[in-house]
């Protein structure tokens, strides 16, 4: 209980200062790519807990983020009232209740999806997830309740970099705390020996249903806080496109390590928006280019990522890893 | 009838295309067990080359099936050149690397390929109209049923192809050296195949049979788009897929079963079912027979 009620007062004290600091001292468009920054990070740690620490590669991470984003985006949009949206301590509460709908909804698709395809393996199982996250947007593309192809607007804004902080921190803590239980360390039993798990008389295909559906409630929950920071919604932005750049930020940081996927999802963050600049100036889109020559520099140079599976502190001198343990 | 006899035709001209780029994705992955993502970029290249190329013969001669087959000639070329490159460069450094790192860098390829074409200086983001190789005219017609001179040479090219490759895999020593190293690379490597040059050649062969479906696919829908290529590509895929992965005479089954459900789909349902329609049935194989129609099981060793 002593550790419960520690964490809570950590992940509160980071969240307020951190929020306070990004909300006031940065200007709006540094805090709109912060915003972005944070979601990626919870996209890229959850597609780790599947890519990375199960070895199931996935490759439809953007479906069940536009299934958060859009069942998110619907309640707070068309079934509540804007009076309970539109500030305060109630439309807060709202919020939580909607991103736990996002969460929950793209965990169920997840479950869906997830049981009739982990019975596949490798570059099976990559095609079919690509094909059903794009079957999804091809789904919410035909939904007229939703907006279809013209999308959602008039979503209520209330994402703040508060909730970005907030949700960020809980997510990576608890996967990073998931990781360290026996269900975790299931997760990296089957990634690590598929074969000697089920002789050890465990359900390979639970526990990677289990890893799937838990990394799609977290994408869900990205999209929700996604939909409500943008307050516009598109079925083209959840195209292939957008699961390979969170491929890429897993593949880059290193698959298995969470502290790898939030520097690379940090870092190509802003390179991306960097590159916007150099747009600009070249008027040529080197974006994705770039994205792909990195993708295909690291495989050839540096196959495991920059972190490999060990987590950032794990480089550090064994001197000073034992403060940093003492501390935390 | 007739409404119903013309899909069976479209169906199958557009299925053989289809065959061609399937066989490609079934000979590398019969090799080296990696889903070339990059082959539908390769198909997209060969109309990119014949949109570029096109017009210096067009000056010189008239719309036939002669300009049609020197173009083809230069982007079976140039295609075959870039499949070598692509597996040179990009998979032959990771021949021992896990898969999971081959698949990954084959969807940096595919992409790197499709946003690099898409720069300005190099071809452009904005689809181009392809020039005309062939007028298109109606041949003849069975049962009020049209079928074109383009569809009658899209059948005709693919049949010519596909014998010229049966007669390469089981009638010359390279093609004896492609099965065996499909079969098992490290006895074949002991027995002194060029394990290697064998590889490159695979690669070569898909990628001038993907040449042949690009400039094809052009001639009859004369359009060049840089993002043409992914589904094209993923289409075959699931072909080669449900024809059975690494079988050849599987792939043109699954290509031509893939066309004619596509038409269908469009002719009897709704052209916005057209892309979902591969997914579906790619979903449906893989959960009810992965090895595919013609496809072999493997059991797998511990």
């Amino acid at each position: 209980m002593m550790r419960v009620g520690r964490d809570v007062f950590i992940i509160t004290l980071f969240t307020l200062v951190l929020g306070f600091v990004f909300s006031d001292w940065v200007g709006p468009y540094e805090q709109t790519i912060l915003a972005l920054c944070g979601i990626n990070i919870i996209l890229a740690v959850s597609l780790n807990l599947v890519n990375g620490f199960t070895g199931q590669f996935s490759l439809g991470h953007a479906g069940f983020m536009a299934v958060g984003a859009y069942t998110s985006a619907a309640l707070t949009t068309l079934y509540i009232s804007p009076e309970y949206v539109s500030g305060g301590v109630i439309s807060h509460l709202v919020f939580v209740v909607a991103l736990l709908v996002g969460g929950v909804s793209a965990g169920i698709v997840g479950f869906l999806v997830g049981v009739p395809s982990l019975r596949l393996r490798g570059d099976y199982l990559a095609i079919v997830t690509l094909g059903f996250g794009e079957i999804i947007r091809v789904i919410i593309l035909n939904i007229e309740a939703i907006g279809g192809a013209r999308g959602i607007g008039g979503i209520p804004g209330l994402t703040n970099l508060y909730w970005v902080v907030g949700v960020c921190i809980v997510s990576t803590l608890a996967l990073h705390r998931l990781l360290k239980s026996i269900p975790g360390q299931q997760f990296m039993a089957v990634r690590d020996d598929e074969t000697a798990t089920l002789a050890m008389g465990l359900s390979t295909t639970r526990i990677k249903v289990r890893s799937f559906v838990f990394s799609s409630f977290l994408a869900g929950v990205a999209g929700a806080l996604f939909a409500h920071y943008y307050q516009y919604l598109n079925p083209s932005t959840f195209t292939f496109n957008y699961s390979f750049q969170i491929v890429a930020m897993v593949v880059l940081g290193g698959m298995g390590s969470l502290s790898g996927s939030i520097l690379s999802a940090v870092g190509l963050t802003v390179l991306l928006e960097g590159l916007r600049e150099l747009q600009t100036i070249t008027q040529l889109d080197l974006r994705m280019v770039l994205y792909s020559l990195i993708l295909i520099v690291v495989m050839l140079t540096r196959p495991r990522g920059l972190l490999g599976r060990k987590e950032i502190w794990e480089y550090l001198p064994v001197s000073l890893r034992k403060g940093v343990k003492k501390s935390s | 009838m007739a409404e119903f006899i013309q899909h069976v035709i479209n169906g199958i001209s557009l299925g053989s295309v289809y065959a061609l780029i399937a066989i490609g994705y079934s000979m590398v992955y019969g090799i080296l067990q990696l889903i070339n993502f990059a082959h539908g970029e390769v198909v997209m290249l060969s109309s990119v080359f014949g949109f570029y190329v096109a017009p210096y013969f067009l000056a010189h001669m008239d719309p036939s099936i002669g300009l049609f087959l020197v173009v083809l000639t230069v982007a079976m070329v140039g295609c075959g050149i870039v499949g070598f490159l692509i597996e040179r460069l990009a998979y032959r450094p990771l021949r021992k690397a896990p898969r999971i790192n081959c698949l990954i860098t084959a969807i940096g390829v595919s992409l790197f390929i499709q946003y690099f074409t898409q720069l300005d200086f190099v071809f452009g983001a904005i689809p181009q109209s392809y020039p005309e190789l062939m007028s298109r005219e109606v041949y003849f017609t069975i049962a009020g049923a049209e079928v074109s001179n383009l569809q009658v040479l899209v059948l005709g090219l693919s049949f010519v192809l596909m014998v010229a490759l049966q007669w390469i895999v089981y009638r010359t020593k390279l093609g004896k050296a492609m099965r065996a190293v499909s079969e098992n690379t490290e006895v074949s490597a002991l027995l002194g195949i060029p394990v290697d040059r064998v590889i490159s050649f695979t690669f070569i062969l898909g990628s001038v049979l993907a040449a042949a479906a690009g400039t094809l696919v052009s001639t009859m829908y004369p359009k060049v788009d840089a993002l043409m290529g992914t589904l094209l590509g993923l289409k075959a895929f699931v072909a080669a897929v449900l024809g059975g992965i690494g079988s050849i005479p599987g792939a043109v089954l699954g290509g031509l079963v893939m066309g004619m459900a596509e038409e269908f789909t469009v002719g009897y349902l709704s052209s916005s079912f057209r892309d979902a329609i591969a997914f579906a049935i790619l979903i449906v194989v893989l959960l009810v027979r992965p090895s595919g129609l013609l496809g072999k099981s493997r059991i797998e060793k511990v």
